[in-house]
């Protein structure tokens, strides 16, 4: 239990003792959003992300495709919309979308979720528009395969067989078909670049594709090219929250350190205030 | 008001589930809790019945256009026969329907899954090649892993399961904590932006 | 003589995938079908997660929520039959549930599995009073908040449409934290680690867990951290498990069958290499 309040009283509501730390994270999360969104709003410049390498890998398997004269196939990943990794992938498609639009290449879109086709479509099709082609847009090309897991995935396999595209995106939450689905795209002879925050699932596209995001660069890659103020500030905020979990976990560190060694016996009462009761 | 009751439900109930995970002494927290969880189940069991639309709409649309009819009229059917056997004799231990999950179903589903060892030898095979510091890296610690996981392993070398054991328990450990700790603050600011209405792609088209 | 071995294993390099395939199948299939027992020594993890029932007093209630489908079967069903014997044997009450839809028929058939065993039988065990199946319920996290204020609100009904109301065992088992330990077979999500960041920590729960070998590497910080107490990682996991409650089941047989599956994988990664390097300097 923290030990400098047991308890935190607001006018008769308690807070439990060995979740103020938790409590107070929060809000030091919603403080970093809110500040920085505030800034960004006002000077939509001011904060600044570096390119990652990434977004060089998707323009230039956008760019293969253009020159070959193949399609661009892109899976969103197999989880429904409200997970982040989804969201960021949809940001990254509408950027795809716009460029393959300019560059008339066509762009596959196979869907697990039936209202991840609905929001592929609007993506893709508002990527069209933007790139001042909106006839161009196929919107059979975005299509909702099946919810069973391994049957989307045979689906998918099918059509990277048939259609031949020269490039794989794989930017989503994925799992047990990863590998399937990036070997079947080697087979395929297309240039492969993979992102996801799913950690069992990296170690198959890292050894199975030409380039992957690792975690946080899908979203870092959604934040960049779509320059959308929330993203850019969520990611602000997160990096911002980073360098405090690492200031405590350096301070904690330092301090068990000092507690083996006998010369500071308060690890222990340090160590409380981030346990969970 | 098509988008904007959505995202006062989302703000209010979002901000009340963050809430209640840390008020304890309210009588009425946790009846109201039970109710709001309750009714959370009752809405992702209306989900399947959805599924089942969407499923029935988008095949029959590509039937209808001929496009893969086939294997679109052989899904419904299987859907349809499921649903049937489903409703008519149950699902329990020796009904039709137990009967083709477990003889159908679930070696079909095993199938699928049984290709990775395949397609991770050729994978492995393919990419773990010593090009440069990190990649032999990679290729060294792999096949300690994977040779201290197995019994031969151990008659090899008896310390083998401990490298193997080091290797996942520190710099494994190590490297997982910090990708888990970067995507579950994602997740935490992609909720709050949810909860405060920030984020609505969820709703569609934005 | 130099020239025709860099010819060969410029081949190699070029080797059709399908003859890998090939050899993967012989290694996996060979010692399944003519078994060879190599001994193993079980994972301290493991050990911990057999500890962790065998301190059990006789009739403590353990909740178990099994959370795989077929896919993840070779894994971990072996695992279930084994825990559902142990269980029973031990004589400890066990509440069923499962967050995935395909999971119920693999429960049901370990469970019956576990009832046939001569050891089990002559306990004479009573269906409702010593376990219940509750079946499965749809709703991922909010089914583990649920159960964790109020199972019987959750699972109103049991698999066999009995009202929890009228369950003896469920006299005792009112939300969660009742359980003297839960146990979690998880073949993806959501599994072990929802229920460790939704479940676990808020209710304070004696937990583990067995998993899938690719998502062990994720429940090691959860173990390490002292959230599970105990961790079965993949077939190598199962088959300790069968062999500390003394079991040896499909795991077990299965282990000789991983072993040539990896060596085969060593093997074509080392000659790769090999093949790698001597062609490089032929090329440059």
């Amino acid at each position: 239990m923290p030990p400098f309040f047991a308890q935190v009283a607001l006018g008769g509501l308690t807070l439990s003792p060995g979740q103020i730390t938790v409590f107070l994270s929060v809000l030091l999360m919603v403080a970093l959003l809110a500040y920085f969104y505030q800034r960004i709003r006002k000077d939509p410049g001011a904060l600044f992300i570096r390119r990652i390498a990434g977004i060089d890998a998707i323009e230039e398997a956008v760019g293969r495709c253009t020159e070959m004269g193949r399609p661009i196939l892109y899976v969103p990943g197999i989880e429904d919309m409200q997970d982040i990794q989804t969201i960021a992938s949809m940001l990254i498609l509408g950027k795809v979308a716009e460029t393959a639009a300019r560059y008339k290449t066509e762009i596959f879109v196979p869907c697990r979720i039936p209202f991840v086709m609905s929001v592929a479509e609007e993506m893709v099709r508002q990527g069209f528009y933007n790139a001042g082609v909106p006839e161009d847009h196929k919107p059979g090309n975005m299509s909702f395969i099946s919810d069973e897991q391994f049957a989307y995935t045979a689906g998918v396999n099918g059509i990277m067989l048939r259609e031949r595209p020269a490039a794989n995106l794989l930017l989503g939450r994925f799992f047990a078909e990863s590998l399937i689905l990036s070997e079947t795209g080697f087979e395929a002879k297309a240039i492969q670049v993979a992102g996801t925050a799913e950690v069992t699932q990296l170690p198959f596209f890292i050894a199975a594709c030409d380039y992957t995001l690792i975690g946080e660069e899908l979203f870092a890659a959604s934040a960049y090219l779509s320059r959308d103020p929330k993203l850019l500030s969520n990611l602000k905020a997160t990096d911002w929250y980073k360098m405090v979990c690492i200031a405590v976990m350096l301070l904690g560190s330092l301090l068990v350190t000092l507690d083996s060694i006998g010369w500071w016996d308060g690890a222990g009462a340090f160590r409380d205030w981030f346990l969970i009761q | 008001m098509k988008k904007e009751i959505p995202l006062l439900i989302a703000f209010l109930l979002g901000t009340w589930m963050i809430l209640e995970n840390f008020l304890t002494g309210i009588p009425w927290v946790g009846p109201m809790k039970e109710v709001i969880t309750n009714g959370g189940i009752v809405i992702m069991a209306f989900t399947y019945v959805l599924g089942i639309y969407s499923i029935v709409s988008v095949n029959v649309a590509r039937i209808r256009r001929g496009q893969d009819v086939v294997p679109k009229v052989a899904l419904l059917a299987a859907l349809a026969l499921m649903v049937a056997l489903g409703f008519w004799r149950g699902h329990e231990e020796g009904t039709p329907f137990n009967w083709l999950y477990l003889n159908l179903y679930v070696p079909l589903q095993a199938t699928m899954f049984s290709l990775l060892a395949f397609y991770i030898a050729s994978a492995a095979f393919r990419a773990f090649r010593a090009r440069s510091l990190e990649a032999t890296l990679l290729l060294v610690c792999a096949i300690l892993v994977m040779v201290g996981r197995i019994p031969v392993g151990e008659k090899i070398w008896a310390s083998f399961p401990q490298v193997s054991d080091w290797i996942m328990n520190i710099p494994n450990l190590a490297g997982k904590r910090a990708i888990m700790i970067g995507a579950a603050l994602g997740a935490i600011s992609t909720g709050l932006r949810v909860i405060l209405g920030l984020e609505r792609s969820y709703l569609g088209g934005e | 003589m130099k020239a025709l071995l860099l010819r060969a294993l410029s081949r190699f390099l070029a080797l059709d995938r399908r003859w890998i395939f090939l050899l993967m199948a012989l290694c996996i299939v060979t010692p399944l079908i003519l078994p060879i027992g190599l001994p193993f020594t079980p994972d301290p993890a493991v050990r911990n997660l057999h500890r962790a029932i065998e301190d059990l007093p006789e009739g403590s209630v353990v909740l178990v929520s099994c959370d795989y489908d077929p896919g993840s079967k070779p894994e971990l069903q072996p695992f279930t039959e084994a825990l559902f014997r142990h269980l029973f044997r031990r004589k400890l009450k066990v509440v069923v549930s499962c967050l995935w839809a395909g999971a119920p028929p693999l429960v049901n058939q370990a469970i019956a599995q576990a009832l046939e065993a001569e050891e089990v039988k002559v306990l004479g065990l009573k269906d409702k009073v010593d376990y219940v199946n509750l079946g499965y319920k749809d709703g991922r996290q909010l089914v583990m908040l649920g159960m964790g204020e109020n199972i019987h609100s959750t699972f109103p009904k049991s698999n066999d449409g009995t009202p929890v109301s009228q369950i003896p065992l469920m006299q005792r088992m009112r939300k969660l934290g009742d359980s003297q330990l839960f146990v979690n077979v998880s073949g993806g999500s959501p599994g072990t680690k929802e229920w460790v960041e939704t479940a676990q920590g808020r209710f304070g729960l004696r937990m583990v867990a067995a998993c899938t070998a690719v998502m062990a590497p994720d429940n090691i910080p959860y173990y390490e951290a002292g959230q599970l107490l105990g961790l079965a990682g993949g077939m190598k996991g199962s088959a300790d498990y069968e062999q500390l409650v003394g079991l040896p089941g499909s795991a077990t047989r299965g282990m000789a069958a991983q072993s040539f599956g990896h060596l085969l994988i060593i093997a074509f990664i080392a000659l790769g290499n090999v093949a790698f390097f001597m062609t490089r300097g032929r090329k440059r």
